[in-house]
C-alpha cells in the first residue's frame, strides 16, 4: 500500500477529437502542495475537473487515496474538497446556511456540523460575515466562502482552481498561509497564473501546455534552473572577452547590449572572487557583480517554448 | 443523502419570495373556490327536489376545488420546477453537487422530492381546508383522501417532467414553457382521443388517470401510471446529467 493521495494515470480527455489533456501522469503524496501552471487553455481546469469526478476522462484513471474515481465515485469524492474556477455559490443563502449545507452534503456527521462550519469560517476569516447573504458579499469574500466550502469536511485532498483570483494582497497572503497549513497534513493541488505564488506555497510543480505535461518535479529543480550558474558583471573599462575567459572556472562570457557582461561558469565553480581580484588588479572598474537570475517567467517561457519547437 | 439534497431545494424555494408568493396566491385561489362551491351547493341543492338529483357536499365541493387545483398545478409546477437544474447550470453551481459524495440519481431524486415536498404542503392545506366542512356536515374522508392522493401523484408526475426539461436548458423560462407545453399536450390528449377507449394515445393522458381519483376511486393502474411517468422522466434527467459528465 503506497501512500499516494492522488494518482493520475494516463489521463486523457478528448473534445471532439481534439486532445484537451493528453496522457497526463502524476502522483501526489500526503503533505505535499502541488502547483499547476500553464497558459490559458492549456488544460489545467479540465485536468482538475477529471480529478474531482466532474468530467469523465476519455482514457486513463484517477485514484484518490487508492480509491478509483470511476469505480467508486462516492467514496473517492468524499475525500476531496474542490473549488472550481467559477465559484459554485448559492447566492440566495447566507454564509452559515451555505456552509452548513456543504457540510451536510459532504457527510459531516450532524454533531460536528456546527463545529466544522465555525472552524472553516475562522480559517477563512468569515466569522463576522456569518449572517450575510452571499449575494451581498464582495468578490473577495465570496472567494473565501468558496474556499471555506472546499475545506469544511477536512478532506484528504483539496483542489483549488485559481484560489487567489480577486483577493486583496493581505487576503492573498492569508490564503497562502492557509494553503500551506492545509498542505502539512493533507494534499493540496492549486492552479494559478501567478508564478511567484507557486514558488511560495508549492513543493511540487507541474507545467502543462497544450494538454501535455512539460515539466513535473519539485520546486527546487525549478529554482535551480532559475538561478543557474551565471553572473552578471558591470565593468567601466571592459577588457576583451578572452581576458575574462582566462579566469579559472569561467566557461563562457558574452557582452550584453546594456554594457554588462554575462559570465557562465561550470557547476561547483565559484569564480566570483577571482573575477573581483582580476578586476581590481587590472583596473577594469568593477561597479556591479550579481548572480544572474532568470525570472520564473523566463523559465516558464523556455519550458513551454521548447515544447513548441519539439512539436 | 437524498434528504439533504431535498432540504437544500426546500431551503432555496423559501429563501426567495417565490415560494411564499406561490403558496399564498394558490391558497387564495383555492379558498375562494371553496367558498363559492359551498354557496353554490346550497343554491343547487335547494333546486334539486328528487333525491336522485342530490349529491353529497363532499363530492360537490371537493370536485370543484380539486378540479381547479389540478388545472392550476398545470401552471404552478412548471414555474417551480423550471429553476431546479437550469438555474444551477446557468450560475455554474452544479460542480458543487457533482463533487460532493452523492450520485447523480441521489441528486435528481433529491431535487424531485424537494419539489414534491413543497407541493404536498398545498395538497395538505387543501385537504385541511375541505375537512373544515366536517364542522357542519358529516363528510366523506375517503373521498378527500383519494383526491389528495391523486393530486399528489399528478403533481409528482408534473414535477418529474419539469425537472427533465429543466435539465435540458440553461434558461429557466425556456424550461417552464417547454414543461407547460408538454403538460398541456398530455392533458389535451384526452380531448382528442378520449372517445375511443382502445386508443393508446388516449391512455397516455394525465387527465384520464386523474379522473378515477377525482371520483373517489383508487385504481392501481392509475397509481402505476403516475409512478412510471415520474420514474421515466427522472431516469431521463439522470441520463442527461450523466451526458454532461461524459461529454463535458
Amino acid at each position: 500500500m503506497n501512500n499516494f493521495t492522488v494518482e493520475a494515470i494516463e489521463l486523457t480527455r478528448l473534445y471532439g477529437g481534439r486532445e484537451a489533456v493528453s496522457n497526463v501522469n502524476f502522483t501526489l503524496s500526503k503533505g505535499e502542495v502541488l502547483g499547476f501552471l500553464g497558459p490559458n487553455g492549456a488544460g489545467k481546469s479540465t485536468t482538475m475537473k477529471m480529478l474531482t469526478g466532474n468530467l469523465a476522462p476519455s482514457h486513463g484513471s484517477v485514484k484518490i487515496c487508492g480509491i478509483d474515481m470511476i469505480e467508486n465515485p462516492k467514496e473517492a469524492k468524499a475525500l476531496i474538497g474542490y473549488l472550481p474556477e467559477m465559484r459554485p455559490l448559492y447566492k440566495e443563502l447566507t454564509v452559515d446556511e451555505y456552509l452548513t449545507m456543504a457540510a451536510r452534503l459532504h457527510r459531516v456527521s450532524a454533531k460536528h456540523i456546527k463545529k466544522a462550519v465555525e472552524n472553516a469560517k475562522e480559517r477563512c476569516g468569515l466569522t463576522h460575515m456569518s449572517k450575510r447573504l452571499i449575494e451581498n458579499l464582495s468578490n473577495g469574500y465570496q472567494q473565501r466562502v468558496g474556499i471555506a466550502q472546499a475545506i469544511i469536511h477536512s478532506p484528504m485532498v483539496v483542489i483549488l482552481d485559481e484560489p487567489t483570483v480577486g483577493l486583496d494582497p493581505i487576503q492573498i497572503r492569508d490564503i497562502r498561509t492557509l494553503i500551506r497549513e492545509v498542505g502539512t497534513d493533507h494534499s493540496v493541488i492549486i492552479s494559478t497564473h501567478i508564478l511567484p505564488e507557486v514558488e511560495m506555497v508549492c513543493d511540487q510543480v507541474q507545467i502543462i501546455d497544450k494538454g501535455k505535461l512539460v515539466f513535473n518535479g519539485s520546486i527546487d529543480v525549478l529554482k535551480r534552473q532559475r538561478i543557474g550558474n551565471k553572473l552578471l558583471i558591470g565593468l567601466r573599462n571592459p577588457p576583451a572577452i578572452e581576458e575574462i575567459l582566462r579566469i579559472s572556472g569561467v566557461s563562457e562570457a558574452e557582452s550584453l547590449a546594456n554594457g554588462l557582461i554575462r559570465v557562465r561558469y561550470a557547476e561547483n565553480a565559484e569564480p566570483a572572487e577571482a573575477i573581483v581580484q582580476a578586476a581590481v588588479q587590472q583596473g577594469w572598474g568593477l561597479h556591479q557583480i550579481a548572480p544572474d537570475q532568470t525570472s520564473l517567467e523566463d523559465v516558464f517561457m523556455q519550458l513551454t517554448y521548447q515544447e513548441q519547437i519539439a512539436a | 443523502m437524498i434528504i439533504n439534497v431535498a432540504r437544500k431545494e426546500l431551503k432555496s424555494v423559501f429563501a426567495s419570495p417565490m415560494g411564499w408568493v406561490i403558496l399564498s396566491l394558490l391558497m387564495f385561489a383555492f379558498g375562494t373556490q371553496y367558498l363559492n362551491a359551498v354557496n353554490d351547493y346550497f343554491a343547487v341543492m335547494s333546486g334539486a327536489m328528487r333525491p336522485a338529483e342530490r349529491t353529497g357536499v363532499t363530492q360537490f365541493v371537493g370536485q370543484s376545488v380539486y378540479g381547479l387545483a389540478s388545472f392550476i398545478m398545470l401552471f404552478a409546477v412548471p414555474l417551480l420546477s423550471m429553476r431546479l437544474i437550469s438555474e444551477e447550470r446557468r450560475s455554474q453551481t452544479l460542480p458543487f453537487l457533482f463533487s460532493a459524495p452523492i450520485s447523480l440519481t441521489e441528486i435528481v431524486v433529491g431535487k424531485f422530492l424537494g419539489l414534491v415536498a413543497f407541493l404536498s404542503i398545498l395538497v395538505l392545506f387543501i385537504g385541511a381546508m375541505l375537512s373544515t366542512l366536517n364542522i357542519w356536515a358529516d363528510i366523506d374522508f375517503g373521498f378527500l383522501l383519494t383526491n389528495s392522493l391523486g393530486l399528489l401523484l399528478m403533481v409528482a408526475g408534473f414535477s418529474a417532467l419539469g425537472i427533465y426539461f429543466s435539465s435540458l436548458t440553461q434558461q429557466p423560462v425556456i424550461a417552464a414553457i417547454l414543461t407547460f407545453i408538454a403538460l398541456f399536450a398530455l392533458m389535451m390528449l384526452d380531448r382528442f382521443f378520449g372517445d375511443d377507449p382502445t386508443n393508446i394515445l388516449g391512455s397516455l393522458s394525465l387527465t384520464r388517470h386523474f379522473q378515477s381519483f377525482a371520483s373517489g376511486l383508487i385504481d392501481s393502474a392509475d397509481i402505476v401510471y403516475f409512478i412510471l411517468f415520474a420514474v421515466t422522466f427522472l431516469t431521463l434527467t439522470v441520463r442527461r446529467l450523466d451526458a454532461d459528465r461524459l461529454r463535458g
